[in-house]
């Protein structure tokens, strides 16, 4: 990662501007103490919290952007006190942020996970860091070590470390987990789920939501909605075809191509890549429109988890959505059919199409094959694939249009600009 | 309320036994997993019952839902 942060107002990221790391003097000389209540089931400061956050209108930054107050009102209400797992499994291999808030601003995860688990008066408070991520995992325990033993720390933070694949950053598939299965996610009829570990529920927060909580918690809501248009500022991961990825921090509703722009593109963009692996093709139009889910929508785009990967004319696009279903196809927990059997199949009839060595029929065999994995696994897993295959054969169309005739474009032999981490060879899941 | 027929894709072996038993509510894709038809018509609930009873993995299940009209 070249650039990670850039000029503009930062919050979460203030004061790592040099691409200095925090460590808990810088911290707290940045961002001030934070006071949490000294007893138990504080119901004032509750309730104070509680009404900061909704006051604030922060959504989950892990790809739902659900109120985060309902969902701890809710959690607020459960018989038995909690597990919380604040989930830094950077389940999104185009985001950076979760390694990002980790290495350079990491007490701030902490203090939030602090403030999630007095509000709901958790049994546990784990963080969830992927075990293929040891720099993250380093720089959490340095940080945990350097609060223990000063009286700031009130809230026991144990770091768990599951294996580090795509489904198992998934809630279900990270509960699963923790409560002693596979991190393969779990069939749940209704969500949002009821999610359970060692017979206690679960609540799952996304890092960054809960580094925001951190700066709720000390400035109030007003002051969070004070950016973006009161929707608060949020993580972008620029990778792709730009000569300097990275995470930046902006506020929501700037506008998508000065966000690219900050990246640096390295050539003319054909299409962007949002949200994440399984999220949504928007043609280089959306470059105008704003960075923030009502921004995006009339593009069919969203913000998800921050992903924004840069597509350009160095590239074939057909070839890049086949080599990304290939390994979401690999990334697969094998467990359902339609996902198990789908998912390979779509990958190969879409490298069919990259080659322009189809014999015919092959739209037909690829409508037929989207809808086939829709909707019909466990997860949302293949859901992710379709949505994410669908509007990528809609952005390069006339490139499919010309495979599918025979005629490969001119950068179909060129490699794909998508650096793909690679899959395991040997499947983990314990 | 109407009932729908839902599948657990976890549990599901795709050997197909539910589609030779209710043809009428539910088709296989091309690998043999039940693709299942929303509504569950009212001659056809005992159908679905009894292939919620008959499949071997339990992966089967009949649930009330709201239809969309
Ligand atoms: S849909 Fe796919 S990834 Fe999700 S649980 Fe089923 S097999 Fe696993
Ligand atoms: S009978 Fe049960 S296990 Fe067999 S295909 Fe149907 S749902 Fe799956």
């Amino acid at each position: 990662m070249s650039d990670v942060l850039a000029a503009g107002e930062l919050r979460l990221l203030a004061g790592t501007e040099q691409g200095r790391p925090l460590d808990f003097a810088g911290h707290l000389a940045i961002h001030g103490e934070l006071s949490l209540p000294t007893k138990r089931k504080d119901d004032q400061w509750r309730s104070a919290m509680l009404g900061a956050i909704e006051a604030s209108g922060l959504t989950g930054r892990g790809g739902a952007a659900f109120p985060t107050a309902i969902k701890l009102k809710g959690a607020m209400g459960w018989k038995k006190r909690p597990i919380v797992a604040i989930n830094l499994m950077e389940g999104e291999p185009a985001a950076q942020k979760d390694s990002v808030l980790a290495a350079f601003a990491p007490h701030l995860v902490l203090d939030g996970a602090e403030v999630l688990g007095a509000i709901l008066d958790a049994a546990e408070v784990v963080i969830a860091v992927a075990r293929d991520n040891p720099g993250a995992i380093d720089s959490l325990n340095r940080a945990i070590l350097e609060r223990s033993g000063t009286k700031r720390s009130r809230v026991d933070l144990k770091i768990v470390s599951p294996p580090g694949r795509y489904v198992a950053g998934e809630e279900s598939g990270l509960a699963a987990w923790l409560d002693g299965a596979d991190a393969r996610p779990t069939f749940r009829p209704d969500r949002p789920a009821i999610l359970k570990v060692g017979g206690r529920r679960a609540y799952v927060e996304n890092a960054e939501t809960t580094a925001d909580v951190a700066l709720i918690a000390r400035h109030g809501g007003q002051w969070f909605a004070g950016a973006g248009g009161g929707l608060g500022t949020a993580l972008a991961s620029v990778s792709g075809a730009v000569f300097e990825s990275g995470v930046f921090e902006v506020p929501l509703g700037t506008t998508l191509g000065s966000i690219v722009a900050r990246a640096k593109p390295r050539g003319r963009i054909t299409g962007l890549l949002l949200g994440g692996y399984g999220g949504t093709f928007v043609g280089p139009d959306a470059l105008d429109a704003p960075w923030s889910n009502d921004g995006l929508r009339p593009y069919g785009g969203a913000v998800g988890a921050g992903v924004i990967v840069v597509f350009d004319d160095s590239s074939c696009g057909i070839a890049e959505i086949a080599r990304i279903t290939q390994w979401m196809s690999h990334e697969s927990a094998g467990q359902c059919g339609p996902c198990a059997f789908g998912l390979p199949a779509l990958a190969t009839d879409l490298m069919l199409a990259a080659n322009a060595s189809s014999s015919g029929r092959l739209e037909n065999r690829l409508t037929g094959l989207l809808a086939a994995i829709d909707g019909r696994g466990a997860c949302a897993h293949p859901d992710g694939v379709a949505r994410m295959v669908r509007s990528g054969l809609r952005v390069f169309a006339a490139d499919l249009a010309g495979h599918l005739g025979g005629r490969r474009c001119a950068a179909s032999s060129s490699p794909t600009v998508l650096e793909l981490p690679k899959n395991d060879e040997v499947l983990e899941w314990r | 309320m109407a009932l729908r027929l839902r599948v657990d894709p976890i549990a599901c072996d795709g050997y197909g036994h539910c589609a030779e038993i209710a043809g009428e509510l539910v088709t296989l894709d091309e690998w043999g997993y039940p693709i299942i038809s929303d509504e569950v018509p009212r001659r056809l609930v005992e159908i679905a019952e009894l292939a919620v009873r008959q499949c071997p993995r339990k992966a089967l299940f009949l649930e009330k839902f709201e239809p969309r009209r």
